[in-house]
């Protein structure tokens, strides 16, 4: 664990090392202030809350987390210093948990950055302010699972192209999973997948979180969701690597 | 007591050719092992093998007893490994990527700052301790990874090419450094530079298309034609069964 905390501090330093924070942070916080304030119609709706806020998250990290995972091990091939992290005496789950761990944080404090919105909604009414902080917790776990995703398709090809688009598509397959468009298709010809599109949706477990309700099934879900591809990540790390 | 490296059977093969065929070996406390072969002779792979980056396909190695296979993170603890083109984190400070390995190595403290200190010392760094590796030339970044594979003074080193890139003075530092830590580790370097084998190995083994071709001090290689170019020449192209 120490070790996988040594990776990961070592990540989030070069996150801020290179330009990828500054544009990662300010493209997030531009494109989520104005679709909050646009589409989501913030102050239209009369209502102190962040319900357009956290409406655009799942939609916005589809595009911006597999940004960020897409470099994640291919960078890592391209300058040769996988070979150099895995002949370090680390067990190789460390290497992928820490590099997962790395990315959640800093998605943390991209996510933590909006706090303007948190402060104008308080300003202008008295929001309930649990609601808020159980959005920003489904906010987070929504960016785990697609950075745990994304992440493991980064280990899988060393074109950091085809590594974003795949994660890209993958995300998008398990956020528009709950959507209606998905449901009602599939309920009036496939009943059966209906249901189990529903219970892979990411979109359909963050919602209770918007809401307020932090359930112990959906911490579960996205607990295991995470798990199960991190798993993915080092046994494909494990095949892969010296490709 | 049993050799600190003894590589048994290694053999690895990739789609379509083998890279790596039936190679055994050991290494000694005390021996410098150079390792030579023409490019795609299989050299890398060996070492990546022996580090326990590649996995073979057949076959182990053991680094202080350790299986790289079975026990991984054992055999690495033992290791220093320069992997070839001695790849760093470009944006990392010099001082803060050797202190990341050290870390990572599980020293903290003061200590970690005594080891740090010491393997820029060892590998003349102390100058640029603060710089990003990214601005360093090619054989200032070349020594960073080698303050890397020193800096928990391992009694098995494996260097891929250590001198590549560097100036006849910074060369002439790496050899001196090799022999004078001789004789307390087993060390494995591999090289294109003929010369240094004479000067720094007290033992070569010579690679072609995966298979050892010889395995003899540079003394008795020498004897064997007008040069060790010549030797190597007849003996990789083919020309000269063994």
């Amino acid at each position: 664990m120490r070790a996988a905390l040594t990776v990961a501090r070592r990540e989030l330093a070069g996150y801020f090392a290179t330009p990828v924070a500054t544009v990662f942070i300010v493209i997030f916080l531009v494109l989520a202030g104005a679709l909050t304030f646009t589409l989501g119609n913030f102050f239209g709706r009369g209502q102190a809350d962040l319900v357009p806020f956290f409406s655009f998250i799942p939609w916005l990290f589809l595009f911006l987390v597999p940004a960020l995972t897409m470099r994640l091990w291919a960078e890592e091939r391209r300058l040769g210093t996988i070979e150099l992290l895995l002949t370090l005496p680390l067990p190789q789950w460390a290497a992928v948990l820490g590099k997962f761990l790395a990315a959640w944080a800093f998605c943390g404090i991209a996510l933590a950055l909006t706090f303007p919105l948190w402060i104008t909604v308080n300003i202008l009414g008295s929001p309930d302010n649990g609601v808020i902080l159980s959005g920003y917790v489904g906010c987070l776990l929504v960016a785990g699972a697609y950075l745990a995703l994304g992440a493991a398709v980064s280990a899988l090809t060393r074109n950091q192209v085809i590594a974003f688009v795949i994660a890209v598509a993958l995300c998008f397959l398990f956020a528009a999973a709950g959507s209606p468009v998905v449901t009602e298709f599939l309920d009036t010809r496939l009943p059966v997948l209906a249901e189990i599109a529903r219970n892979l949706s990411v979109a359909d477990r963050f919602g209770g979180f918007t809401r307020g309700i932090i359930a112990a099934r959906d911490l579960i879900w996205f607990a295991s969701f995470i798990g199960f591809f991190l798993f993915v990540n080092a046994v494909v790390l494990d095949h892969r690597k010296a490709d | 007591m049993a050799a600190l490296i003894e590589i048994e059977r290694l053999t690895k093969r990739f789609a379509g050719f083998t890279a790596v065929d039936d190679v055994s070996f050991s290494v000694e406390r005390g021996e410098v092992l150079g390792f030579l072969g023409p490019n795609g002779a299989g050299k890398s792979t060996t070492m990546r093998m022996l580090a326990g980056f590649t996995p073979p396909t057949a076959g182990t190695a053991r680094i202080c007893g350790a299986d790289v296979v079975e026990q991984p993170v054992e055999a690495k603890r033992s290791l220093g490994f320069l992997p070839e083109g001695a790849p760093t984190y470009p944006e990392m400070t010099v001082a803060g990527f050797l202190a990341f390995t050290g870390r990572i190595r599980g020293y903290r403290g003061s200590e970690l700052a005594d080891r740090t200190a010491h393997a820029m010392a060892l590998t003349q760094l102390d100058g640029i301790r603060l710089q990003p590796i990214e601005t360093l030339s090619k054989g200032f970044k070349r020594r960073v990874g080698l303050a890397q594979a020193l800096l928990h003074d391992p009694p098995v080193l494996v260097l891929d090419e250590p001198t590549d890139g560097l100036d006849p003075n910074q060369k002439h530092e790496v050899r001196e450094l090799i022999r004078r830590m001789a004789p307390e580790k087993a060390i494995v370097i591999s090289t294109h530079i003929l010369e240094e084998v004479g000067a720094v190995c007290t033992r070569a083994i010579i690679i072609a298309r995966g298979k050892v071709v010889v395995d003899a001090p540079p003394s008795v290689l020498e004897e064997r034609g007008s040069s060790l170019d010549d030797v190597f020449r007849r003996l990789t192209l083919g020309q000269e069964a063994t």
